[in-house]
């Protein structure tokens, strides 16, 4: 039987329910486009597995709950999330902590970092840089066959807005901790925005956490600005529980020049789907978008690229990998599309994959789709088992097969981990997936929220 | 007691996808002693060799090997390097991601354990790395680098020898170290071999040719065809085979089997 009647009939309840408060709370330049991307929602529905770019993707599994609250914390939840809100012992970076979905201290005001760069929640850009926002909110995220990025739109309340102006920097990551704490069921939905303007550069570390074992599902939509020689990185590190959905939609528009790289490492989580669209918009732009996840039990973690070649001189690399045991399944979807005008291309896609169990299931689909004829693209895609080669070759100098497994599984996702352009971001993730690998992780090391 | 034995190989009989290729293999090997074991291609030398480090493609069918006198097919493939059986790779195997210096220390520290010693300090470890790169006339960038990933052939090979000095084994098998290797990375590594050896480290060599024997001097030398080994002399035999070639001990060989077979009848 099909779950989504019953779901849209409680998404719509919602909607009509919070419509007013959205009215009264939420500046009008998010308000302007929500009554529109609900029909967007309503005409195109929850993804079901028709639609290609989730068909290895079953979402029944985390929208088929019945979520008791679909948003908004109450005070008592904040309170709980302050306790998580210390310094950074050896990880040096800047850091803010999202409670599912929301700023603890949405009303304040944006902080100016040194070096220029502005951080806060969405609500206080609308009222800071009305103009800007205006300019940049709503134009990247593409409702191309999704419905889940129009419901975003519609139901969002809040999220992150960091903001390079021109020929800013800072040195250090920003590192977002988004934190899923309540004692209900909940359905969160964040927005994010995210504007490199020319020369700027900026990294920034998104951390996922659960803190407590109640079913949740977040519905993320990120949209990026990359202007004229600017650039951007962005790296993920979802580490959630079993009874956790996690879906994002992030958005990379790059202008001339500029370069780009979003790295999602996956290390748990029920059901997780990283969705990330990199569009070159400008000549002589380059762009990289790597991931790498670890599934068990009945976890189910996909992978969707789309990368954009609409410039010309542009270079593109995907590489993404996986490691799935136990009834594990995952899904890899990667597209290039050269446009007819982008001469001289170079794009790369690969996907490489490794089952441990003889129930783990990878479906891997990688697509080119080329309109011009003086372009260099490849793509490749494996799924195996681990190297009895080498694994014989370890275990020939004593190492323990227990422990050459491990090594090789480690050598497998470092090939990822390695483009992380920070080093000790680079060492701290090193070291969660080798906790990962030895089934000791019980809390993200590279989080400076040191939670339970 | 067999006691004056490292290894005792008895009647050893192995298949492969149930094509018998060991036919009942014996050798026996002292403390210190270089063996050489020559013969043509498919003849079995390196099913020897698989089967004595435990990789399981090949599957022993009769016969018995006793290593310091304990049962050494009973034990996994780890359990041998670590009572100290040393295989050096005809083709060694590129591993990406795992860098040289976790993997030996890894290898280094089980093999301290099964020995009832604390795991090396990272200055001791970092010590003999050192030391021994120089032994074996390593590059040291080699050693910073993902295990064997990018490596020239020679460096390959080098590489194993470089391995064998940090676990200084009781017994080196060496499967067509030469293999690959120009003349003078042939010397360097069999200079490096003879530099590792300890008065009681036994080696066993198995070539196609006499040029690696000329550095590394066996005690005895042995051919083997078809499964078995057909013929065991002193050093002199090598340089016969160079001259000669394997066919005559070809047509010996068929001619001892049809012997035999029809006497059998």
């Amino acid at each position: 039987m099909d779950y989504r009647p019953e779901v849209i009939k409680a998404l719509t309840e919602l909607w009509s329910g919070s419509y007013k408060t959205f009215l009264k709370d939420s500046p009008d330049i998010y308000n302007r486009y929500r009554a529109g991307a609900f029909d967007d929602f309503l005409r195109m529905g929850i993804p079901d597995r028709k639609n290609e770019a989730y068909k290895y993707t079953n979402l029944e599994k985390s929208f088929g709950y019945r979520y008791e609250k679909y948003y908004s914390p109450v005070p008592a939840d904040f309170k709980e999330a302050e306790k998580f809100h210390c310094e950074v012992e050896d990880l040096d970076v800047w850091n803010m902590v999202l409670l599912n979905g929301f700023f603890p201290h949405g009303e304040e005001g944006l902080v100016m970092l040194p070096g220029g760069i502005w951080v806060g929640s969405m609500k206080a850009a609308a009222k800071q840089f009305p103009a800007l926002v205006e300019k940049h909110y709503n134009k990247y995220a593409s409702n191309e066959n999704d419905g889940l990025v129009p419901l975003n739109t519609a139901l969002a309340s809040d999220g992150l807005f960091l903001y390079a102006p021109r020929k800013t920097s800072y040195t250090k990551p920003i590192q977002i901790v988004n934190l899923l704490h309540s004692d209900k069921d909940i359905f969160a939905q964040d927005r994010n925005l995210v504007i490199v303007e020319e020369g700027a550069q900026l990294s920034l570390l998104v951390c996922d956490h659960a803190l407590s074992p109640q079913h949740y599902l977040t519905n993320t939509v990120t949209e990026v600005f990359v202007g004229q020689n600017a650039r951007f990185e962005i790296i993920r590190v979802q580490n959630q529980h079993n009874n956790s959905g996690k879906i994002t939609h992030t958005f990379i528009h790059q202008e001339r020049d500029s370069y780009a790289s979003s790295n999602n490492i996956t290390l748990h989580g029920g059901l997780v789907r990283n969705a990330t669209w990199h569009s070159l918009e400008g000549e002589n732009s380059e762009t990289h978008s790597y991931g790498l996840f670890f599934a068990d039990k009945q976890q189910h973690v996909a992978n969707f690229v789309k990368v954009d070649h609409a410039a010309p001189n542009c270079n593109s690399t995907q590489l993404f990998k996986g490691v799935l045991d136990d009834n594990s399944s995952g899904a890899f979807n990667g597209r290039i599309m050269v446009h007819q005008n982008a001469q001289k291309t170079n794009a790369y896609q690969s996907n490489n994959n490794i089952i441990l169990s003889d129930t783990a299931r990878m479906d891997t689909k990688p697509q080119l789709e080329i309109y011009a004829d003086d372009v260099k693209c490849s793509h490749g895609a494996t799924v195996g088992q681990l190297d009895e080669d080498a694994l014989f070759y370890l275990r020939s100098r004593g190492i323990d097969e227990h422990e050459a497994k491990l090594m090789l599984m480690f050598g497998f996702a470092h090939d990822v981990i390695k483009n992380i352009s920070i080093e000790a971001l680079r060492d701290r993730i090193d070291n969660l997936v080798l906790q990962r690998l030895r089934g000791e992780l019980s809390r993200c090391a590279s989080c400076a929220i040191q939670c339970n | 007691m067999n006691s004056e034995f490292l290894i005792q190989i008895k009647e050893l009989k192995a298949s492969i996808d149930n094509k018998e290729i060991l036919k009942g293999v014996s050798l026996e090997v002292k403390p210190g002693e270089i063996h050489a074991i020559m013969g043509p291609n498919g003849s079995g030398k390196s099913t020897l060799a698989n089967v004595l480090t435990g990789r399981e493609i090949a599957k022993v069918t009769h016969g018995t090997v006793v290593f310091e006198g304990k049962d050494l097919l009973g034990m996994s493939p780890e359990e041998r390097a670590r009572e100290g059986i040393f295989l050096s790779f005809q083709y060694p195997i590129e591993i990406p991601g795992v860098s040289m210096v976790n993997f030996m220390k890894t290898a280094i520290n089980e093999q301290r354990k099964h020995r009832g010693l604390e795991p090396l300090s990272a200055s001791d470890f970092l010590r003999l790395m050192r030391e021994k790169k120089e032994l074996v006339e390593i590059d040291s960038a080699l050693t910073n680098r993902s295990v064997n990933e990018g490596f020239s052939g020679g460096e390959k090979k080098k590489n194993e020898i470089f391995q064998m000095a940090m676990l200084e084994p009781r017994l080196a098998l060496l499967d067509e170290t030469d293999s690959g290797l120009d003349i003078d990375a042939l010397r360097i590594v069999a200079n490096g071999v003879n530099k590792i050896r300890r008065p009681d480290t036994s080696v066993i060599v198995i070539t196609h040719y006499q040029r690696l024997l000329d550095y590394i001097v066996p005690d005895f030398v042995h051919v083997m065809y078809d499964g078995r080994i057909v013929r065991s002399a002193g050093p002199e035999l090598a340089l016969e085979l160079e001259e000669r070639g394997y066919d005559w001990i070809r047509k010996e060989a068929d001619v001892s089997e049809e012997t035999w077979t029809t006497d059998r009848k």
